[in-house]
């Protein structure tokens, strides 16, 4: 950095350049500035600049779109809302933000409802999946070193069919006239089908099916490098295998729980393609009421709106979810 | 523990990438299917020699269309391409919300869209489309005057659209399954489906509504004996209770998944649209599932509606698209994609080329005594929409 001052000058002018430079340097935006120039010139800078870019184009961008139309009223026009910054004559300079629209959300008990409904369906799907993925994980995470890539493998397995199929395929299965039904009253357990397709029931079952593999991967990462000593430790102390499993494992899993938790739940609770196919009508759900504002209210205002607002639940809850994990690491 | 963690998140969050991209390639797939531009075509300037004044056409010989699914003729497109040596890029939607979405976010790219015409009175509104240019369209006069009459009610002096199909609102129903419940059944009339007492015989058969209040408020609101058009929130209220005294027998609301399960068994009543309806019923002939399917307009009366040729403001191929209307609206071609799709056309001249089966169906081409009653779709005001949709909404989740 002091090579920064000198200036080609002769040795007296390039001595009090350098007190000038370092000030000017030490300016915070400067200073932010060139640590960044510094860290994308590096070549290492530039590893880390990549999903920086990628998060800004896609993320950050949309967001501010979605968050700018939220503010803005509907109209019949193309596109179909209105400006927020308007140029008016004498070279003023207009912002308009309507609030309306968020005020709209509040009054209407739909969107508190649907909001409440998503979280709820969420929160047991997630709940479920942990039921069942962690029995998988934990015997994933024990089997056998030349096993476990295997195993790991055919839980991965089914992403390689698409998604949208794999839940079509649910409608199968599921209808009155659907393989379950006809098989049970082949053999005889039952005489009228039972109504499984277009119900909440069918609504879990997709769900649980198609987000198990992102409980169950975070879970096997933690118990995987999970120190076996511990176990052996407590055995040798006396201690059952199942109070070992409750003192020892399951505390230390707890970050893979809170990690695939959360997997499951984020993306349950925005949910479209699932409620839309296998659900029935009484299935209301966030995703849904958007979709709706969107295409059928053509209120991209509204819709973005709801967008937003769903955004923010997801924010709160994460930054639960980040002071669970940060209480169980510092547990440790 | 926590770098694994990390690298559980990875594998997950990679997955889920995975998992994104086989969701929208399948999203995307049936339109490569339905593409015709693999189809050997003509090189572009083969147009028929010694033809007269070729028509004005665009630099590239190209022409975007972006229509209903599984409503044109097998060979509509590669005759159109083998005569003018324009290349039909074809591609489908299955709703006229998403065509409006992409149409109010602009530069789709599309020359010729196919909203239906409720719809189009807004679209016209927010200045989406171009007007056409009639001088384009020597066929013009084969449309049918009284249709264009009722067209001119969305677009004033139809100066944007033409239509391409038209159809009707009814009931469709499993011939058997309802004799079999009640042999006196109301057949032809509205009562089979908005009287709860005859509901509640086919709850267990399942009946299934079209999830759009755009078809099922008129109904409605034509089978209490109030204006079709009404825009007033008491007789909305009154359509409300009419349709929550029959929500508890109706197995779901949706816009075509009543087609297939139809055709299989699943439901036995359906309010639906004429052309799906006959789409359930030859599909049931080809599975021979012994599913008998039927459709009638009630004698009450019900609603027309039509799907609509329009050019978008932005369109690159302007003067293709008015080739490819042109096209459309001669008689033995839209009369062949009649004989295929079983929805009527608006060409007068062509009717007498449409097969005498489908002419004289008079539940496809209905007498004049229940062309009579059909009345079309009105275009509400954002108010009032808003109170629809949050109308349907409550009777959906019958809340």
């Amino acid at each position: 950095m002091s090579r920064l001052g000198y200036l080609p000058l002769g040795d007296h002018l390039a001595v009090s350049a350098e007190p000038m430079v370092r000030a000017i340097v030490r300016i915070p935006p400067v200073r932010w500035a060139l640590n960044l120039l510094g860290h994308v010139t590096s070549g290492r800078g530039l590893v880390i600049a990549v999903p920086y870019v990628w998060l800004a184009l896609f993320f950050l961008i949309p967001f501010l779109i979605v968050l700018k139309i939220s503010f803005a009223d509907q109209l019949i026009a193309q596109p179909p809302y209105s400006s927020l910054v308007d140029f008016a004559e004498q070279g003023y300079v207009t912002l308009k933000l309507n609030v309306g629209n968020y005020l709209f959300l509040a009054e209407d008990a739909l969107y508190w409802k649907a909001y409440l409904r998503s979280v709820q369906i969420a929160f047991f799907s997630a709940l479920i999946c942990l039921v069942i993925g962690y029995p998988m994980a934990y015997a994933m995470a024990r089997a056998e070193p030349t096993w476990r890539s295997v195993l790991l493998m055919l839980v991965v397995l089914p992403f390689w069919t698409s998604f949208l199929l794999r839940v079509y395929a649910w409608i199968g299965l599921l209808n009155n006239n659907g393989v379950i039904n006809n098989a049970l009253m082949a053999l005889g357990v039952i005489d009228q089908p039972i109504v499984m397709m277009r119900t909440n029931f069918a609504v879990y079952v997709g769900i649980v099916y198609s987000y198990l593999p992102f409980m169950i991967l975070p879970l096997y990462a933690t118990l995987e490098k999970m120190d076996l000593t511990l176990l052996e430790a407590a055995e040798d102390l006396g201690c059952r295998p199942f109070k070992a499993f409750l003192t020892i494992t399951l505390p230390l899993s707890m970050p893979g729980v809170i990690a695939g938790f959360s997997l499951v739940f984020i993306p349950a609770l925005g949910e479209f393609v699932i409620p839309d196919l296998l659900g029935g009508t009484e299935t209301l759900m966030i995703g849904k009421v958007l979709w709706d504002e969107f295409f059928s209210n053509r209120a991209w205002p509204i819709a973005s709106a709801v967008a937003i607002a769903m955004l923010s639940l997801v924010l709160v809850i994460m930054s639960f979810q980040h002071w669970l994990e940060r209480r169980a690491a510092a547990a440790r | 523990m926590t770098g694994s963690l990390r690298t559980g998140i990875l594998i997950a969050g990679l997955v889920l990438l995975l998992a994104g991209c086989g969701g929208s390639d399948e999203a995307s797939a049936p339109a490569p299917a339905e593409e015709t531009t693999q189809t050997d075509s003509a090189p572009p300037a083969a147009a028929p020699a010694g033809a007269p004044v070729a028509p004005a056409t665009d630099g590239e010989q190209v022409v975007n269309v972006y229509n209903w699914s599984d409503y044109i003729a097998e060979d509509t497109i590669a005759n159109f391409e083998k005569e003018t040596g324009i290349k039909v890029r074809y591609d489908v939607f299955d709703s006229n919300e998403v065509l409006e979405a992409k149409l109010l976010a602009g530069n789709t790219g599309y020359d010729i869209v196919v909203p239906s015409a409720s719809f189009v009175a807004r679209q016209i509104q927010a200045g989406i489309f171009q007007p056409l240019d009639r001088g384009k369209l020597p066929n013009y006069q084969n449309l049918d005057p009284e249709i264009m009459q009722i067209l001119a009610g969305y677009d004033p002096e139809n100066k944007h659209i033409i239509p391409w199909l038209w159809g009707t609102t009814g009931i469709g129903y499993n011939v058997a399954k309802i004799k079999e419940r009640m042999p006196d059944a109301p057949l032809g009339s509205w009562d089979m489906l908005f009287k709860p007492e005859v509901l509640a015989k086919f709850k267990d058969c399942g009946i299934a509504l079209l999830d759009a209040p755009s078809e099922v408020f008129p109904t409605a609101l034509r089978y209490l004996g109030l204006p079709t058009g009404s825009q007033s929130p008491e007789d909305l209220a009154k359509v409300e209770a009419l349709l929550m005294s029959i929500r508890p027998f109706i197995k779901y609301f949706h816009s075509s998944q009543y087609i297939n399960d139809l055709a299989n068994g699943e439901v036995c009543l359906v309010l639906g649209w004429s052309g799906d309806v006959f789409i359930a019923r030859d599909r049931a002939e080809e599975a021979k599932n012994g599913n008998e399917i039927a459709y009638f307009v009630p004698r009450e009366g019900s609603l027309m509606w039509f799907d609509t040729m329009a050019i978008p403001k932005d369109a690159p191929h302007a003067d293709n698209a008015h080739r490819f209307i042109d096209y459309v609206l001669r008689a033995e071609v839209v009369a062949a994609i009649t004989n295929y799709v079983n929805f009527p056309n608006a060409n007068a001249a062509a009717t007498p080329l449409v097969n005498e089966d489908i002419r004289t169906d008079t539940s496809i081409y209905p007498d004049a005594e229940t062309k009579k009653n059909l009345f079309p779709n009105v275009v509400n005001t954002p108010t009032f929409d808003r109170l629809v949709t949050r109308t349907w909404t409550r009777i959906k989740t019958n809340q």
